[in-house]
């Protein structure tokens, strides 16, 4: 059961081959029986998936219940859910309990999901390897001593171990499309605005972007419906009509235009990954697309751009953990400055505290210019360069990581060679274009993912362009042998 | 090259308090960030407008309405301290 595709557990829900209480009964004992290797949720909401999934079979009966309801799912625990431990994998909401729903929530709990669980995640999404989560590394389930990647990293690890026909994740600089590459799954970013962020706990505001992580693209396009639209809770939400993202799957690629940025290949790329993904290409180019060399000649200074953004915009939005209205508070503070000081030290792991005084430093009085502003007008050109490409291309494609999943402790000691996991993904998210990776193959052992990069609101098109290579390959139906 | 003074004042401004013995990761880590943040300096952006928002948003408007009910009490349920409705902080004044 666990090997189906949603809409195959879809029509069985519906055909009532399967009710969604034995169906999410069995998803719950695959998570308790498995996830002690794994260590990808940090909660799981047994009692109150087994009350949704009896709801669920009531509408199924009375056939009113919609395309999805009654599958099983889980969250990042990220998302805010109402009653349900919001940790964010840090100490600082290990004592949180949300009291509202993030849209997001709302929206899966309308269309009659089945919240299964929150999964574990880099510390408030900050990491590139899920190991700076208060609650303890998540392992790669196709090799246990190996990283899952991050932030996401939990949802990653939960999909491809079948814990979970889907999951959701967040994707700042590349939180979703780097673990689902390195876990051997599907996982998209939309287009910056296109999904809610209201009631998801925010790092870096002008990055952060919602979306799926699914076993393949279809499972993804099916789940995006639900996801994505506009909310007025969402300052930065943009309403944008939302398309049958089903619909356009099954358009041949024959004639699609694709980009390969010269600058992503070479420099850092693991032999073994760039031989994968043009493996893959080569595949694209059988199925009758065009493949041509393109420039993204400001693609170097994406690392450095980002890691002036996202620092500066997390001390702004961190700074409202403060010891007072919710999350930890130190004991017997002697004053306020106290109170503060203590209550952030205490609460926050090394790597957000690390963030938080960049972007204290960047935006301090004297430096504003330097960093953050030239940061920004170095985004306009880096946004440029793709509008440039998208003028000729309909598509571009890169690894979507420079090196399938490095071991546990491998970078942990050294943040900057850590931040160059994200290389090939922080582009897309300083231009707030959408991307996907899709699993791609092998090195040593270990999944590679090929990412798909579209213009504003192409989400469609990039699930079309995953699922036509999805038809000829079939990385993503392999199961870690562990978990079959 | 950050030093233990820029380390501290940097916590301070941030209201973090930090380890001591610390200081000398912090030293190093933050400086060797800022030293890969350096190569932007490398491009002239004199005439480059700068990028709040990808797809050129701005803040939208709204009437100016009461829409959300009072959850106070919902809301501080999750607060550390709480007395008649006010959250609880040590004495400020003297």
């Amino acid at each position: 059961m666990h090997e189906k595709t949603l809409s195959e557990l879809s029509r069985d829900l519906k055909s009532k081959a399967i009710s969604s209480e034995e169906l999410t009964r069995a998803f719950l004992d695959r998570i308790g029986r498995f996830d002690d290797r794994l260590n990808s949720f940090i909660t799981v909401t047994d009692e109150r998936a087994m009350d949704a999934a009896r709801a669920a079979d009531r509408l199924l009966q009375s056939g009113k219940g919609g395309p999805l309801c009654g599958i099983p799912f889980a969250q990042k625990d990220i998302f805010c859910t109402e009653g349900v431990k919001t940790s964010c994998g840090s100490r600082m909401l290990d004592n949180f309990i949300a009291p509202y729903d993030a849209t997001t929530a709302a929206r899966f709990n309308q269309a009659g999901l089945v919240l299964l669980g929150k999964t574990n995640m880099d510390e408030f999404a900050m990491g590139s390897s899920n190991e700076t989560s208060y609650y303890g590394p998540v392992k790669n389930p196709w090799a246990p001593a190996a990283v899952p990647g991050g932030s996401s990293g939990g949802s990653a690890a939960a999909v491809a171990a079948r814990l979970t026909p889907a999951a959701t994740g967040t994707d700042t600089g590349g939180s979703i499309r780097q673990p689902a590459a390195l876990c051997g799954i599907t996982g998209i970013k939309p287009t910056y605005g296109r999904v809610s962020r209201y009631g998801m706990i925010a790092f870096a505001s002008s990055l952060d972007q919602g979306g799926v992580m699914t076993a393949s693209a279809e499972d993804a396009a099916l789940l995006m419906g639900v996801m994505a639209g506009f909310d007025e809770r969402d300052s930065t939400s943009v309403d944008h009509p939302v398309p049958d993202y089903t619909a356009g799957l099954h358009a041949p690629v024959k004639g699609l235009k694709i980009g390969l940025p010269r600058e992503y290949l070479g420099k850092g790329l693991d032999p073994a990954v760039e031989k994968a993904v043009e493996a893959a290409i080569d595949e694209y180019r059988r199925l009758g697309a065009e493949v041509r060399e393109i420039s993204l000649p400001h693609t170097d200074l994406a690392v450095p751009v980002y890691y002036v953004v996202a620092p500066a915009e997390c001390s702004s939005n961190l700074s409202r953990y403060d010891g007072v209205r919710y999350g930890h508070r130190c004991a017997e503070p002697q004053n306020l400055a106290d109170l503060y000081t203590r209550s952030r030290g205490e609460g926050f792991g090394a790597e957000v505290k690390r963030r938080i005084m960049i972007g204290t430093y960047v935006l301090s009085a004297g430096y504003y210019d330097a960093y953050y502003l030239k940061a920004q007008k170095l985004r306009r050109l880096i946004k440029e360069d793709f509008m440039q490409a998208f003028a000729e291309v309909d598509v571009i494609m890169t690894p979507t990581a420079p090196t399938a999943a490095f071991n546990i402790g491998e970078k942990v000691d050294d943040p900057v060679t850590m931040y160059l996991s994200d290389v090939f993904t922080i582009p897309a998210n300083l231009a707030g274009l959408p991307g996907i990776s899709v699993p791609a193959g092998f090195a040593d052992g270990r999944p590679v993912g090929l990412q798909i990069i579209g213009n504003y609101f192409a989400e469609d098109r990039l699930l079309n362009v995953a699922h036509q290579y999805q038809q000829v390959t079939d990385w993503h139906k392999r199961v870690p042998p562990q978990f079959a | 090259m950050l030093d233990k003074t820029d380390v501290k004042r940097i916590a301070h401004l941030a209201r973090l308090a930090i380890d001591e013995q610390d200081n000398n990761d912090y030293q190093r880590d933050l400086t060797n960030i800022l030293s890969l943040v350096e190569k932007m300096s490398a491009v002239d952006t004199a005439d480059v407008v700068p990028m709040a928002h990808p797809l050129e948003g701005t803040q939208r408007l709204r009437k100016d309405q009461v829409t959300e009910p009072d959850e106070r009490d919902k809301l501080q349920a999750v607060a550390p301290r709480v007395e008649a409705g006010l959250y609880i902080v040590p004495k400020v004044i003297e």
